[in-house]
C-alpha cells in the first residue's frame, strides 16, 4: 500500500508494532504513530481497557477498529491502565487527526525496558524500511 | 440440461487465445494419481419436462397440510402468509442478486434488512437487531457467545425446545462453555430453579417465552434476578406471532432476544424455511454476530444503505472473530420483513388474539373427553399439553387416518421428558376453524372410546 | 444503467404507515368467546410498532426498492469465489411444488416420504461427486458446514481419547471463515506461509506437524484460483501424524467429474450447494453447506440421518446416534435449497456436471488471458475457475482496486471480488462461471480495457466512481461512526 508523508515526533519512543511512549515519571503515555494511524486509515472505533486492568508484554491492552480493518495495539512491557482516553470512544477520528497529540490511548504504569523501544531517528529508519 | 451458451466454435476461439489446444491441457497439473479416471456415477441428464415429471412424482408422496389438518407446533408453526410474500420474493433481483457487498448496486436488499431489523426491534422491544442467522437455535447459541466472554457458563432448563437445548451445547463445546440444565417446575422456569445453579461464573440464563410447552413465564422477575447474579438474561422464542399478545421481553428487562422467525417466512418445508432473528440493547451491539445493515449517505448527501460493524466479521478478524458466520438468511429475512408490514401493527394483534382465543377453546374442549386430562395449569398461548390414556403414536396415527396431524409427542425426544408419558403438545393457531377443532374433538374422543 | 429511468426514491416503509390502513387477511374468530383472564398480567402494553400499510403500497414499495439491486439476472456478476452462475427457472418451479410444502417437520414419518427421498438421493449424488462415503445435509450454509466438519474431526479426536490435539493448519491463503470455524470450534489456529506461487509451503508445513495437529483446512483449487499440485504429499504429511484433512468446498465448481477431495485424501468436505449447484443466493442467504465424511467419520454425523430401510422399502430419520457431535441446528437443514440442487443434478447428470467445470475452467483462463494483457497477473501460467489480476501496473496513477470497482459499476457490471485473498496486495479475483458466454466476456474484458485507460487519461473519473448507479459512492465511515441501524419515530 502507498502512504502518504506520515511524521515522526522527535522526543517519543517509539516500538516496531507503530506505537509511541512517552514516559512522564511513573507514568507512561501510549499512543499509535501517525504513521499507523495513516495505514489504518478512518479509525471508526475504539475498544478501551478499563482502569486498573494489568497486562503482560505482548498482550492486546485496545483494538483500533477502521471500516475493513482492526488492528490491536499491544502492551510493550508489563503495565497497568491508570487512564483511559475517554475522548476516542465518541470521537475515534482524533486518532486520525492528531495520533501525537489528542489521539493517545492509554496511560499505564510500568517500566521501560530502553532495549526495548526505538528512538525517534531509529523509528524513521524502520518505517522507510517498512 | 446443461445452460451452457459455449459453441465448437467459442470455444475454439478461447482454446487458440489461451494458448492450449483442448480444455483437457487446463487440467494437466492436476496429479494423475488423484484424478477420476471413470465417469461420474450420476444418471445422464434430463430434459426440463423430464425433471419436472420427476420431482413432481417424488413431491405426491408427501401429504401436506393442504389436505391434512395441522395441530402440531413445538418450534414450527402454520400461521397466515399473505400471497404477496412469496410473489415478491420471486423478484429477480432479490433472488438472484449476492450478499449486498457493493452497496451501490444493491440498495434494494439493504434496505429491505434494514426495514426487517426495524420490525425485529419493533416486535421484541430491543434496540438493535442483525441481518437474521440461520435459525432460532443457533441465534440462541450465538447469543449465549455474546454473553460468555467472560464468564464461561449458563443456564437453560427443560422448558426449553430440546432441539434448541442441543445446538447450543453442540456450540458450547466449542466455546468452552458449560450449560446447566435446570428441570422445570410444573411447566415453568421460575427463578427458583434456576438459583441452586447460579454462580458468578454464569454469563446468562436463557427462558424460552412461551417455552416449549406453550406456558408463559414471569420475565421480568428472571431478568432481575440476572442481573442481580451479574448475568444476562436471554429469552428465546420459537412462535415470533406470540409478540402480538405478550409483553415485548425488552420491556420487561431482557438482554438479548433469540428467535426463529419462520411462522413469518413461507410454508412449512419439512425443515425450513428457517431464519434466525437476534436483537439486543445498544450496549451489547458490538458483540452481536453476523450482518448489521446501516443508514448512512452517499457521496452526494442521499440516504443510502450499507453492511456496517463489518470490522466484527470473519473475513476481517479471521480466527478473533467470535463467529464463523458469514451470511444471512437474505431472502427469508426479506420474507420475514414483507410478512411483518403486511400484517402491521393491528395484523399481528389480531393472529395472535385469535390464536390464543382458538388454542384456549379447543383446550377446553379436548378436556371435555373422558379420560383425557391437563398437565399444567399455568397461563398459555396457543400451545398446551394434555395427557392421553392411551399411547400417543397410536393415537396420531388414528388421527392421521382422519386427515388430522395431532400434536407433537414428547417421546419423540428420547427420553428427555420421562415425566410427561403418554403426553402430547397441541398447537392451534388462528388458521384453524371451529369445525376443524370441533372435528378433533369428535375423532379423539371415538379413537379413545375405541 | 441510468440514474433517471425507473430508479424512486423510496422512502423507509416505516414512514408511509397511516394509522387505520391495512394489508392483512385474517380467519375470523369463530369459536366461542373464550376467558383470556390467565393473560392479563402478561399482556403487551403497547401494540409493536409495525408500519400500516396497504396491500397495493406494500407491493409497490418492495418492487420500487428491488429495482436498485444488481443481480444475475440483470447482468454479468464474475465475483471470484462466488460462483455467480445462471439460477435455473426450473429449480425455482420444483421448490413451489405444492407437495414440498406445508411439511411440518414433526408429522408422520410416512407422510414425508418424497421429501426424505429426495434428501437420501442428494447425499447420495453429493457423496459420488466429492469421492466421499457419507453426506449430511443439516448445515445451513458454507460457514456452518465448515463448522459442522471442524467438529466432527473434533469428535472424532475425542472418542480416541486424543485430547491433545488442539491445531488447526491453516495456510494464509485461506477463506477468512477457516481460521474463524477453528476458533469457534475451541482450536487453536496454526498459520502457515504459502509460497510465492500461493501454494502451501511444504517446509512450513513439514515444522507445523506434530501429534498435537488435528486438521489441516484447505481449499483446492486454492484461493488463488490454482490447484495445489502436492496435495497428495501434504495429504500424507498431515496424516502420517495422525491428523485429519478438511477440505473448503467453496472451490469444487473447478473439479466437477475431474477430480474429488475423496481421492486427493481429504476426510472431510462442505459443499456450498448455492455456489457449484445454482441455487440462488437470495441477497445471501439461505445457503446449503451440506458436509461428507469417510465412513470412519459416519458416527459422529449431525443428528438425525435420513436413512433407508430395505424390508419396508421406506425412509426414515435416525435418532439413536450416541457419538453424533449433536446438532448444527433445528430439523435437518434449508429443505428449499436441497430441492433446488437436486434438480440441478437431475438436469445435467454426470456428463453434464464434469461439462460444467470444463467450461467454468475454459471462461477463467480466457478471461486471464485477456485480462493479464493490461493488469498484472501475480500467477503466471493457467489457473482453474477463477484467477487474480491486480492494478501494480497503475501505481504511479494512485487508482486502487476499490476505484476500479466500483467504475465497473457504471458499465452495468459487478465488479469482481476484492482485496482477497490477502496475500496478494491490491487483489481483484474473477469467476466467470460456465454459464456466460463468449460475447458477455469480451465485452466485459473491452469493458475493463476502457477502465484501465481511464486510469491514465482521467483517474479522477475512476476515483469518483459510479456515476451511473441508484446512489452515488457510500459513506461507510460515516455509517460505522455514527451507527443508525433501525428506523426510529421522529417527533
Amino acid at each position: 500500500m502507498a502512504h502518504g508523508e506520515t511524521k515522526v515526533l522527535a522526543g517519543l519512543s517509539y516500538t516496531k508494532e507503530h506505537e509511541w511512549l512517552k514516559v512522564d515519571g511513573d507514568t507512561v503515555r501510549l499512543g499509535v504513530s501517525d504513521f499507523a494511524q495513516d495505514s489504518m486509515g478512518d479509525v471508526v472505533f475504539v475498544e478501551l481497557p478499563e482502569v486498573g486492568d494489568e497486562f503482560a508484554e505482548g498482550d492486546v491492552i485496545c483494538t483500533i477498529e477502521s471500516v475493513k480493518a482492526v488492528s490491536e495495539v499491544y502492551a510493550p512491557f508489563d503495565c497497568k491502565i491508570i487512564a483511559a482516553n475517554e475522548v476516542l470512544l465518541d470521537a475515534p477520528e482524533t486518532i486520525n487527526s492528531d495520533a501525537f497529540g489528542e489521539g493517545w490511548l492509554v496511560d499505564v504504569e510500568g517500566a521501560v525496558a530502553d532495549a526495548a523501544v526505538l528512538s525517534a531517528k531509529e523509528y524513521e529508519e524502520f518505517i522507510k524500511e517498512a | 440440461m446443461n445452460y451452457l451458451p459455449a459453441t465448437d466454435q467459442d470455444i475454439k476461439e478461447m482454446l487458440e487465445k489461451i494458448g492450449v489446444s483442448s480444455t483437457e491441457e487446463l487440467f494437466k497439473h492436476v496429479p494423475s494419481e488423484v484424478r477420476l479416471k471413470r465417469p461420474l456415477n450420476i444418471h445422464a441428464g434430463l430434459s426440463e419436462y423430464e425433471v419436472l415429471r420427476k420431482m413432481t412424482t417424488l413431491s405426491k408422496k408427501n401429504k401436506t397440510t393442504s389436505e391434512l389438518v395441522s395441530f402440531l407446533g413445538a418450534g414450527a408453526y402454520q400461521h397466515y402468509q399473505p400471497l404477496l410474500v412469496g410473489q415478491l420474493i420471486s423478484r429477480s433481483e432479490f433472488f438472484t442478486a449476492y450478499t449486498p457487498y457493493q452497496a451501490e448496486i444493491s440498495q434494494g436488499t439493504l434496505q429491505a434488512i434494514y426495514e426487517y431489523q426495524t420490525c425485529v426491534c419493533e416486535i421484541f422491544g430491543m434496540d438493535v437487531a442483525n441481518a437474521s442467522v440461520y435459525d432460532g437455535s443457533v441465534a440462541l447459541a450465538e447469543a449465549i457467545n455474546m454473553a460468555t466472554d467472560k464468564k464461561h457458563e449458563v443456564i437453560l432448563t427443560t422448558a426449553l425446545n430440546p432441539e434448541y437445548t442441543k445446538v447450543v451445547e453442540t456450540y458450547c463445546h466449542g466455546y468452552g462453555v458449560k450449560v446447566n440444565i435446570a428441570k422445570h417446575k410444573n411447566g415453568l422456569s421460575p427463578v427458583e430453579v434456576y438459583e441452586p445453579l447460579m454462580s458468578k461464573n454464569v454469563g446468562a440464563i436463557v427462558v424460552q417465552y412461551p417455552n416449549f410447552f406453550g406456558n408463559i413465564d414471569d420475565i421480568k422477575a428472571l431478568a432481575d434476578f440476572a442481573h442481580a447474579n451479574g448475568a444476562l438474561l436471554i429469552v428465546a422464542t420459537s412462535d415470533v406471532a406470540a409478540m402480538g399478545l405478550l409483553e415485548a421481553p425488552g420491556k420487561l428487562g431482557a438482554d438479548i432476544v433469540a428467535a426463529e422467525g419462520m411462522s413469518f417466512v413461507g410454508p412449512l418445508q419439512l425443515s425450513g424455511p428457517s431464519l434466525g432473528m437476534m436483537a439486543t440493547t445498544n450496549k451489547l451491539v458490538r458483540k452481536l454476530p453476523g450482518r448489521i445493515i446501516g443508514k448512512t449517505i452517499d457521496s452526494s448527501g442521499n440516504p443510502a444503505f450499507v453492511l456496517t460493524l463489518q470490522a466484527r466479521e470473519q473475513h476481517i478478524r479471521r480466527e478473533k472473530a467470535s463467529s464463523n458466520i458469514c451470511s444471512n438468511q437474505g431472502l427469508n429475512a426479506l420474507a420475514a420483513c414483507i410478512t411483518m408490514v403486511t400484517l402491521g401493527k393491528q395484523g399481528l394483534q389480531v393472529m395472535a388474539e385469535r390464536s390464543a382465543q382458538k388454542a384456549h377453546y379447543c383446550y377446553q374442549q379436548l378436556l371435555t373427553i373422558p379420560g383425557i386430562e391437563p398437565v399444567f395449569d399455568a397461563p398459555f398461548f396457543d400451545e398446551f399439553l394434555i395427557k392421553l390414556p392411551k399411547d400417543v403414536s397410536y393415537v396420531n396415527k388414528c388421527l392421521l387416518d382422519e386427515g388430522i396431524l395431532g400434536g407433537c409427542c414428547l417421546d419423540r425426544f428420547l427420553g428427555y421428558y420421562p415425566e410427561l408419558d403418554n403426553v402430547a403438545l397441541y398447537c392451534v393457531t388462528e388458521l384453524r376453524t371451529k369445525s376443524e377443532i370441533d372435528n378433533l374433538v369428535n375423532k379423539l374422543g371415538v379413537i379413545l372410546r375405541g | 444503467m441510468a440514474k433517471q429511468g425507473l430508479y424512486y426514491d423510496e422512502p423507509i416503509i416505516f414512514e408511509k404507515s397511516i394509522p387505520g390502513r391495512k394489508a392483512y387477511s385474517l380467519p375470523q374468530n369463530d369459536c366461542p368467546a373464550q376467558d383470556l383472564s390467565s393473560l392479563a398480567p402478561y399482556r403487551r402494553k403497547e401494540a409493536a410498532g409495525l408500519p400500516e400499510i396497504s396491500e397495493l403500497e406494500v407491493v409497490r414499495h418492495f418492487t420500487r426498492i428491488s429495482t436498485k439491486n444488481f443481480s444475475v439476472d440483470a447482468g454479468f456478476y464474475p465475483l471470484g469465489s462466488c460462483t455467480m452462475k445462471y439460477n435455473p427457472r426450473l429449480n425455482e418451479a420444483v421448490a413451489k411444488l405444492d407437495g414440498f410444502n406445508g411439511i411440518h417437520p414433526y408429522q408422520p414419518i410416512s407422510t414425508m416420504q418424497g421429501s426424505l427421498e429426495l434428501m437420501f438421493e442428494l447425499a447420495k449424488d453429493l457423496a459420488e461427486i466429492t469421492g466421499m462415503d457419507e453426506v449430511t445435509l443439516q448445515p445451513a450454509a458454507g460457514a456452518h458446514g465448515e463448522l459442522c466438519g471442524i467438529k466432527l474431526i473434533q469428535a472424532f479426536h475425542e472418542k480416541n481419547g486424543d485430547t491433545k490435539r488442539k491445531k488447526v493448519i491453516i495456510p494464509d491463503s485461506g477463506h477468512g471463515t477457516n481460521p474463524a470455524t477453528a476458533a469457534v470450534a475451541g482450536f487453536e489456529v496454526y498459520q502457515i506461509k504459502s509460497t510465492p506461487e500461493g501454494f502451501v509451503d511444504l517446509e512450513e508445513l513439514k515444522n507445523a506437524c506434530d501429534d498435537t495437529v488435528a486438521a489441516i483446512m484447505l481449499t483446492n483449487p486454492n484461493t488463488l484460483g490454482m490447484f495445489e499440485k502436492d496435495i497428495v504429499e501434504i495429504a500424507k504429511m498431515v496424516h502420517d501424524v495422525g491428523g485429519l484433512l478438511y477440505y473448503d468446498g467453496a472451490n469444487t465448481n473447478a473439479i466437477m467429474g475431474y477430480v474429488r477431495p475423496g481421492d486427493m485424501g481429504f476426510d472431510v468436505v462442505h459443499l456450498n450447494l448455492h455456489k457449484t449447484f445454482a441455487t440462488p443466493h437470495g441477497g445471501g442467504g439461505p445457503g446449503a453447506g451440506p458436509v461428507g465424511v469417510k465412513a470412519f467419520l459416519k458416527p459422529f454425523l449431525p443428528k438425525p440421518l435420513i436413512c433407508y430401510n430395505e424390508k419396508t422399502a421406506s425412509y426414515y430419520l435416525e435418532y439413536d446416534c450416541p457419538d453424533s457431535l449433536g446438532r448444527m441446528k433445528t430439523f435437518c437443514g434449508n429443505f428449499a435449497v436441497l430441492v433446488r440442487a437436486y434438480a440441478y443434478i437431475r438436469a445435467l447428470g454426470g456428463k453434464g456436471l464434469k461439462n460444467a467445470s470444463e467450461l467454468a475452467v475454459l471462461n477463467a483462463n480466457y478471461m486471464k488471458s485477456c485480462i493479464s494483457e493490461f493488469l498484472n497477473a501475480p500467477q503466471a501460467g493457467t489457473c482453474m475457475h477463477e484467477f487474480i489480476v491486480n492494478p501494480a501496473n497503475l501505481k504511479d496513477q494512485g487508482v486502487h482496486t476499490s476505484d476500479i470497482a466500483k467504475r465497473i459499476i457504471d458499465f452495468g457490471y459487478h465488479p469482481p471480488t476484492i482485496y482477497f485473498p490477502l496475500i496478494v496486495e491490491e487483489a481483484m479475483m474473477f469467476e466467470p462461471t460456465e454459464t456466460e458466454s463468449k460475447e458477455t466476456m469480451d465485452d466485459f474484458i473491452r469493458v475493463l480495457a476502457a477502465i484501465v485507460d481511464e486510469c491514465r487519461t482521467n483517474p479522477e473519473i475512476v476515483k469518483t466512481a459510479p456515476h451511473n448507479a441508484p446512489i452515488d459512492r457510500i459513506d461507510d465511515v460515516k455509517a460505522c461512526r455514527e451507527l443508525n441501524i433501525r428506523w426510529e419515530k421522529t417527533e
